[in-house]
């Protein structure tokens, strides 16, 4: 039999699609510069069809690549031309959720918010944050190892998985980790958890749950340049204090999110905003330090959230910085470039820099207190050559960040997008181990081919 | 006992290609892992010491693996950081290297999570000899394969770390601790149930059994009191405050409670397992970290139980074979084929 007669037999009709027309919202992600038409997609519904698709995919040397709501910035959950899509939307069920372990064990369509809802009544939560959690599932967020606005403190998706259920490329199901916060032994799981897809796909995924913070103080600062709210930022950490979050939106990101979303923000060059979190007290201790601290940070207008509708209202604009930018030009590439916190005025001057040399717009929003960039940079795709251009700019950007002593990406992950980077923030034998890896695990090169992998690992020096 | 003693990357790269069989050791705190068994050469790796960057504002650093817990930290206090994870046997001589291999963490844990949480970055040298970065020096990253939790418990089966890199945050201001005594097992767990709910920020929540609860906070002085209140209030009662408490913790994190038993052992535990571990014939032990994990002395007849109950351990100290069970294969298998094929390395 051959291969689309197997998938037949496994699934029914509405859940697998092979017409032209059921396979185009499939064709791309969140990165649609990029298309690729797949030969079919399954829709399974349980884990056991799953482990059937990808066995299939084994016996008959077919690509294939797991996606969820198709989120990725990076072009993660391309289809491979010609290859399977196996969508795990319909696996979204929280399979138990136990207080008293404070875990959550879950399939992987389920979207992120959702984990967060559940645990609520318990007074608990799923902590990373990434913007799109409203959407995004916990299997992408899980090979990307997703981020959020809270990592300098709570980590990121690796820090909050326990333990995991996988379906190996080769078909094989197994299970790392557990149900606890110390496991002994290798720690599998977490060496699993931001590898895209490319060593297996999650069936099952153990989440650790937080208690929710009791108190939160959330805080709006202006300043006149990017430099002095970054400066400012050194000088909350200086000074031993931990937010939750610390973020940073530069003038054109504030007007993109004034005009999507009203947020009421101070006009300015740069906008910061702390929050920090805990136990009452703590938290009113905490924030008489940084109120002096900002007093003598040279802010233009600073606001204090009073409740927690006031709090809202501050993180509105910032949620909805991305999609806000999107109204100011027809396309936008959105990097997610580390640097060392200390080298955050350095890079954004560069990228200013960088920004008028190209002739492009760039925004900026950014994760301040673990030095996470996310420079948007504006063109249209309409225009001849501007595609290109505003690649050339998001690569340059890039090199800035590794040159700086930081990385390629803090959340995004590598996908289809970065990978021509890999060898200038990583040596050829890295690239190699991760190719030896890559080979052990999926001789076939079946799972999420194409991605995160130079063609050749020539790589640094 | 034959045995070399790099002090240089090079000379780790070089020993690693020299040795069919290798075990490495740093300070040697868990000599179940560390003791080299039959046909394997020792790797000492102290010689392969020190701070390679530090910068305070940014929260990392990296050190060579070889970096006595001690020396990091002295350097961290100077600056007003820590180790949120903690690790234990510090002041015994464990090193950076050696934590990571084992994957400990100790009581302060509570906090903000264990060693697998904060290691950032590592350079490791492979099973061919070849020297491997994953990970980074910031503190998010998501590019590469993560090789750097692949590390954490691992007993040093892929590669030899040589350099690492973590993340720190500021320390505490003061500190204090309550002790409480429960009139029983089964009052203790409801009251850390009831406490593991609760958003109270503890720096530890230890169980010393049957009945103690430990309890440290940490913060800024001005709130410690009214937050201590609270927890007597929630608790009902009020205990033992210890004002001065650094002495106490350090003496936990050196496991100096299991300074009488001929094996030490790491358990993998939670509330729902407790009642279990209880009934087995187990020594001086306490949980950290409400509940989640286990530190205890036992002799030949407990290590038996726990494997009879198919409970997870590793062995620290006092048994030949530490860690139960072994590795799931084939996942295991295929990682190990990839960076040690030939099988220079522990769990071989």
């Amino acid at each position: 039999m051959g291969f689309l007669e197997e998938l037949r037999a496994l699934f029914p009709p509405g859940r697998l699609l092979t017409k032209e027309a059921e396979l185009a919202p499939y064709e791309s992600d969140a990165l649609t510069a990029y298309r690729k038409r797949p030969l079919a997609v399954v829709l399974p519904q349980r884990k056991e069809e799953v482990v059937e698709a990808v066995r299939l995919c084994h016996r008959h040397g077919v690509p294939f690549v797991a996606r969820g709501s198709g989120t990725s910035l990076s072009g993660g959950s391309l289809p491979v031309e010609g290859g399977l899509v196996i969508a795990l939307n319909r696996m979204n069920r929280i399979l138990r959720l136990d207080p008293k372990a404070r875990i959550a064990v879950v399939e992987p369509g389920v979207v992120n918010l959702e984990v967060s809802r559940a645990a609520a009544p318990y007074g608990l939560y799923y902590a990373p944050d990434p913007s799109s959690q409203p959407i995004s599932t916990i299997g992408g967020n899980v090979a990307f190892n997703s981020g959020g606005a809270h990592c300098l403190k709570y980590g990121m998706t690796a820090n909050h998985v326990l333990g995991l259920e996988v379906v190996t490329p080769e078909g094989e199901v197994v299970r790392l980790g557990g149900e606890g916060l110390e496991g002994v032994g290798p720690d599998l799981h977490g060496f699993f958890v931001g590898t895209e897809g490319l060593l297996g796909v999650a069936l099952e995924v153990t989440l650790r749950l937080l208690p929710k913070p009791e108190a939160y103080h959330t805080l709006l600062a202006a300043y006149g340049s990017l430099e002095a709210a970054g400066e400012t930022v050194s000088r909350i950490l200086r000074q031993g204090l931990l937010p939750g979050a610390i973020e940073i939106m530069d003038r054109l990101a504030i007007e993109a999110a004034e005009a999507a979303v009203k947020a009421g923000y101070p006009r300015a060059e740069a906008l910061l905003i702390v929050e920090l979190e805990g136990p009452r007290e703590e938290v009113a201790e905490e924030a008489r330090v940084l109120e002096a601290l900002i007093r003598e940070s040279g802010a233009q207008e600073v606001r204090v959230a009073r409740d927690e509708a006031e709090r809202q209202a501050i993180w509105k604009g910032r949620k909805a910085a991305f999609s806000a930018v999107g109204r100011l030009s027809p396309d936008y590439i959105v990097q997610d470039g580390v640097v060392p916190r200390s080298r955050l005025a350095e890079a954004l001057r560069e990228i200013g820099r960088l920004s008028q040399a190209y002739g492009l717009r760039v925004a900026n929003v950014f994760h301040a207190g673990d030095g996470n960039l996310h420079p948007l940079v504006l063109y249209d795709g309409k225009k001849p050559g501007e595609l290109e251009r505003a690649e050339a700019l998001a690569g340059e950007i890039l090199r800035l960040c590794i040159q700086l002593g930081g990385s390629l990406t803090g959340e995004h992950g590598i996908g289809v997008e970065k990978k021509a980077y890999m060898p200038e923030m990583f040596a050829k034998e890295d690239l190699e181990a991760m190719e030896r890896v890559k080979r052990a695990l999926d001789p076939k090169g079946l799972a999420n081919r194409g991605k995160v992998l130079p063609e050749v690992a020539h790589g640094r020096g | 006992m034959a045995g070399v003693r790099p002090e240089r990357v090079a000379e780790v790269q070089e020993a690693v290609r020299l040795h069919p069989r290798l075990r490495p050791r740093g300070g040697g705190t868990k000599p179940a892992l560390s003791t080299p068994r039959e046909g394997e050469v020792a790797l000492d790796l102290s010689g392969l010491r020190g701070i390679l960057a530090y910068e305070p504002e940014e929260f990392v650093f990296t050190a060579y693996a070889g970096t006595p817990l001690q020396e990091v930290e002295e350097a961290l206090k100077a600056h007003g950081q820590y180790l949120p994870f903690h690790p234990p046997l510090a002041g015994r001589g464990a090193t950076l290297g050696g934590t990571v291999a084992a994957g400990l963490s100790g009581p302060l844990r509570a906090r903000y999570g264990g060693v697998r949480d904060f290691l950032l970055g590592v350079r490791f040298v492979d099973g061919e000899g070849r020297l491997v970065r994953g990970g980074g020096q910031v503190v998010k990253n998501a590019a590469g394969f993560p090789f750097h939790r692949l590390m954490v418990g691992a007993l040093g089966a892929f590669g030899v770390m040589v350099e690492l890199s973590f993340k720190v945050f500021p320390r505490p201001q003061a500190t204090r601790t309550l002790r409480v005594e429960m009139e029983s097992l089964e009052a203790a767990l409801e009251a850390l149930e009831r406490l593991r709910l609760l958003p109270l920020d503890l720096l530890a929540l230890d169980l010393v059994p049957p009945g103690r609860l430990e309890i440290r906070l940490g913060g800024f002085p001005e709130s410690l009191r009214s937050r201590l209140e609270r927890l007597q209030a929630l608790l009902g009662r009020e205990g033992e405050v210890l004002e001065e408490d650094e002495a106490h913790w350090e003496a936990v994190r050196d496991l100096a409670f299991l300074e009488e038993s001929p094996i030490w052992a790491k358990v993998p535990a939670g509330l729902a397992l407790i009642p279990r571990l209880e009934g087995l014939p187990l020594g001086p032990r306490r949980y950290l970290d409400g509940g989640e994990v286990l530190y205890a002395g036992l002799d030949g007849e407990g290590l038996e139980a726990l494997r009879r109950e198919g409970l997870p351990y590793l062995v620290l100290k006092g048994a030949e074979d530490p860690l139960f069970p072994p590795p799931p294969a084939p996942f295991f298998h295929r990682l190990k084929e990839a960076l040690d094929p030939r099988s220079r390395f522990p769990l071989g």
